[in-house]
C-alpha cells in the first residue's frame, strides 16, 4: 500500500483524511484505487475519459510524475503519493 | 640615540620615491595607475580618497598587504593625508620585500588641492550602522549587503496576508523602497492574519494603511502605494520598476500575469500562496531556473481553488508563508545562500511539516520554454477558460 496525499481541497472528498493508504503498482493504478475508494476525488481530478486533469500535478517523493513515466511510474510500497493542484490564495 | 621622526622620514625618502599627484594623475584616469594603497584612517578615507585606491589603515598595513597585493614586484603608490605616513608605510612595505613602492608627495590634500578626480566611498550613517548593527555582523551581509538592500525595490502584489508579514519584514531590514499593489480597504475580518494593519485604519486603503506602518517602524524606507489592480495594461511599466516582486496576490489571473511580467522583464518572482493550514513557496528566476507555468501549466477550476475568503486560512499561517517570502526575498536582493528556486516547499501547519518537491524547467513551457510565444493574454479570460473546460468534465 502507498500513501498518498491529499490536499486541503480535497480532503472533503477523502473523508477529511489528510492520507489515504491505496494500492497499485503505477501511479494509474494507485490513483483507481483511491478514486474508487472516494469516487468524489475522481469527480475532482479526472477527466470524463478518465485521463488526469492537466491541473493536477502528481508527485512520487519529490518527483514529478509527468517528468517520469506519468501515469505508467511505477510505485512502491514506501512511496510517497502527493496530489497537487495549484492554490491561489494570498490575502 | 633613537631616530627621531625626521630622521625617520629621512631615512625613508632615501629608498621611497615621491611621486608627485599631477605626475600619476593621468594614469589614475585611464585605469593605467598602480595599486594605490590609503593608509589613512577609516574617518579620513570616508570623506574621500583618490578614485580606485584600496584602504588599509596603517596599523593593519603588514598583517593585509597580502591580501591586495599578493606580487611583490607590482607598482604600488601609497597615499594618506600628506604625504608623511605614506613615506613610513612605503618603506614598512620596502622592508617587507616589495620593490616598486612610492609614496604620494603631498597626500589626499594636494590631490584634492590640484582639483584632481576624488572618490567619496558611501557609508552607512551611524544612525544605520545601529538600527541594522545585527545585519553587518553576519558576514554573508555586513555593511555591503545592508547597502545593496537600501537601494533595493521590492513589490509586493497585495498588502494582505502574505503581503503583511513580508512587508513589515522587508521594511525593517532595510529594503529601501518597497511598492505596495493593493485596490482593497481594510476589512475588520483582515485582522485575524494581516497584522500590518490596525484596527483604527479599518476602511483605509491597505497600501496607506500599511505605509503608516511602515514609517513608524522605519521611517527611511520609501513606500509607494499603487491603489490599483494590477493588470496587463500596467504590469510591465510597473514590475520594471523593481528588483524583485513578492506575489502575495489571491487570484489565478494576476498569479499568471505576475509569472509572465516577471519573464518579460527579467525581475525574479518570490511565489507563496495558503489555504487553510498549508502554504506552498518557491523562488522563479527568469530562464534560470523553472517559471510559475513550468510548475502549473493550468490553473484548477474554481471549486478546487477557494480563496481563503472562501476556504478560510490559519492567520498564524500567513506569518509563516510571508516571512519565507521575504527572506527568500532578502536572498535573492543579495544574491546570497540557496533560495527555493527549483523547489516548491509546502509546509503543513496541522502536521507542522515540511515538505519539499523538486520542480523542474518544462522544455515545452509555453511561457518559458524555448518555443514560447510569450505575450501579456486576458487572463481572467484564459483562467475562466481552463476551468470551465476542465469543470465541464468534473
Ligand atoms: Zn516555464
Amino acid at each position: 500500500m502507498s500513501t498518498v496525499k491529499i490536499p486541503p481541497v480535497l480532503r472533503a472528498a477523502a473523508g477529511g483524511e489528510r492520507t489515504v493508504e491505496a494500492s497499485g503498482a503505477t501511479v494509474g493504478e494507485v490513483l483507481t484505487a483511491l478514486c474508487d475508494a472516494h469516487p468524489a476525488i475522481g469527480a475532482q481530478i479526472l477527466t470524463a475519459d478518465g485521463e488526469l486533469h492537466k491541473f493536477v500535478n502528481v508527485y512520487v517523493n519529490d518527483e514529478d510524475a509527468r517528468l517520469m513515466q506519468w501515469t505508467d511510474t511505477p510505485v512502491g510500497d514506501d512511496d510517497t503519493l502527493l496530489i497537487l493542484p495549484a492554490m491561489a490564495g494570498g490575502q | 640615540m633613537s631616530p627621531s621622526y625626521q630622521d625617520l622620514l629621512g631615512n625613508a625618502r632615501e629608498v621611497i620615491p615621491e611621486v608627485e599627484p599631477s605626475e600619476v594623475a593621468p594614469r589614475v584616469a585611464d585605469g593605467t595607475g598602480p595599486l594605490i594603497i590609503d593608509v589613512r584612517e577609516t574617518g579620513e578615507w570616508d570623506q574621500g580618497h583618490l578614485p580606485g585606491a584600496v584602504h588599509i589603515p596603517r596599523g593593519f598595513l603588514e598583517s593585509r598587504v597580502a591580501g591586495t597585493a599578493p606580487d611583490s614586484d607590482q607598482e604600488i603608490l601609497v597615499s594618506c593625508a600628506s604625504g608623511q605616513r605614506s613615506l613610513l608605510a612605503a618603506k614598512t612595505l620596502a622592508d617587507m620585500g616589495f620593490t616598486n613602492v612610492s609614496s604620494l608627495a603631498g597626500g589626499f590634500a594636494r590631490w584634492k588641492q590640484n582639483n584632481h578626480p576624488v572618490e567619496v566611498p558611501r557609508i552607512l550613517t551611524a544612525a544605520q550602522r545601529s538600527r541594522y548593527s545585527r545585519h553587518i555582523l553576519i558576514p554573508e551581509v555586513g555593511e555591503e549587503g545592508q547597502m545593496k538592500l537600501l537601494d533595493s525595490k521590492a513589490l509586493l502584489i497585495g498588502a494582505g496576508g502574505l503581503g503583511s508579514p513580508a512587508a513589515y519584514y522587508l521594511a525593517a531590514a532595510g529594503v529601501g523602497t518597497i511598492g505596495l499593489v493593493d485596490d482593497d480597504e481594510v476589512d475588520e475580518s483582515n485582522l485575524q492574519r494581516q497584522i500590518i494593519h490596525t484596527t483604527d485604519r479599518v476602511g483605509m486603503n491597505k497600501g496607506e494603511s500599511a505605509k503608516q506602518a511602515i514609517a513608524a517602524l522605519n521611517p527611511e524606507v520609501q513606500v509607494n502605494v499603487h491603489p490599483f489592480r494590477i493588470n496587463r495594461d500596467n504590469v510591465l511599466d510597473l514590475v520594471s520598476q523593481y528588483d524583485v516582486i513578492v506575489d502575495g496576490a489571491d487570484n489565478f489571473p494576476t498569479r499568471y500575469l505576475l509569472a509572465d511580467a516577471s519573464l518579460m522583464t527579467n525581475t525574479p518572482l518570490v511565489h507563496a500562496s495558503i489555504l487553510r493550514f498549508e502554504g506552498h513557496a518557491s523562488v522563479f528566476k527568469p530562464y534560470d531556473g523553472p517559471c510559475y507555468r513550468c510548475l502549473f501549466p493550468e490553473p484548477p477550476p474554481p471549486d478546487l481553488a477557494p480563496s481563503c475568503g472562501e476556504a478560510g486560512v490559519l492567520g498564524v499561517l500567513c506569518g509563516v508563508m510571508g516571512n519565507i517570502q521575504a527572506t527568500e526575498a532578502i536572498k535573492v536582493l543579495l544574491d546570497i545562500g540557496d533560495t527555493l528556486s527549483g523547489r516548491l516547499l509546502i509546509y503543513d501547519a496541522l502536521g507542522m511539516t515540511f515538505t519539499e518537491l523538486k520542480v523542474r524547467r518544462d522544455p515545452d513551457c509555453p511561457s518559458c520554454g524555448p518555443n514560447a510565444d510569450l505575450q501579456l493574454r486576458d487572463y481572467e479570460a484564459w483562467c475562466a477558460g481552463v476551468g470551465s473546460h476542465a469543470g465541464s468534465h468534473a
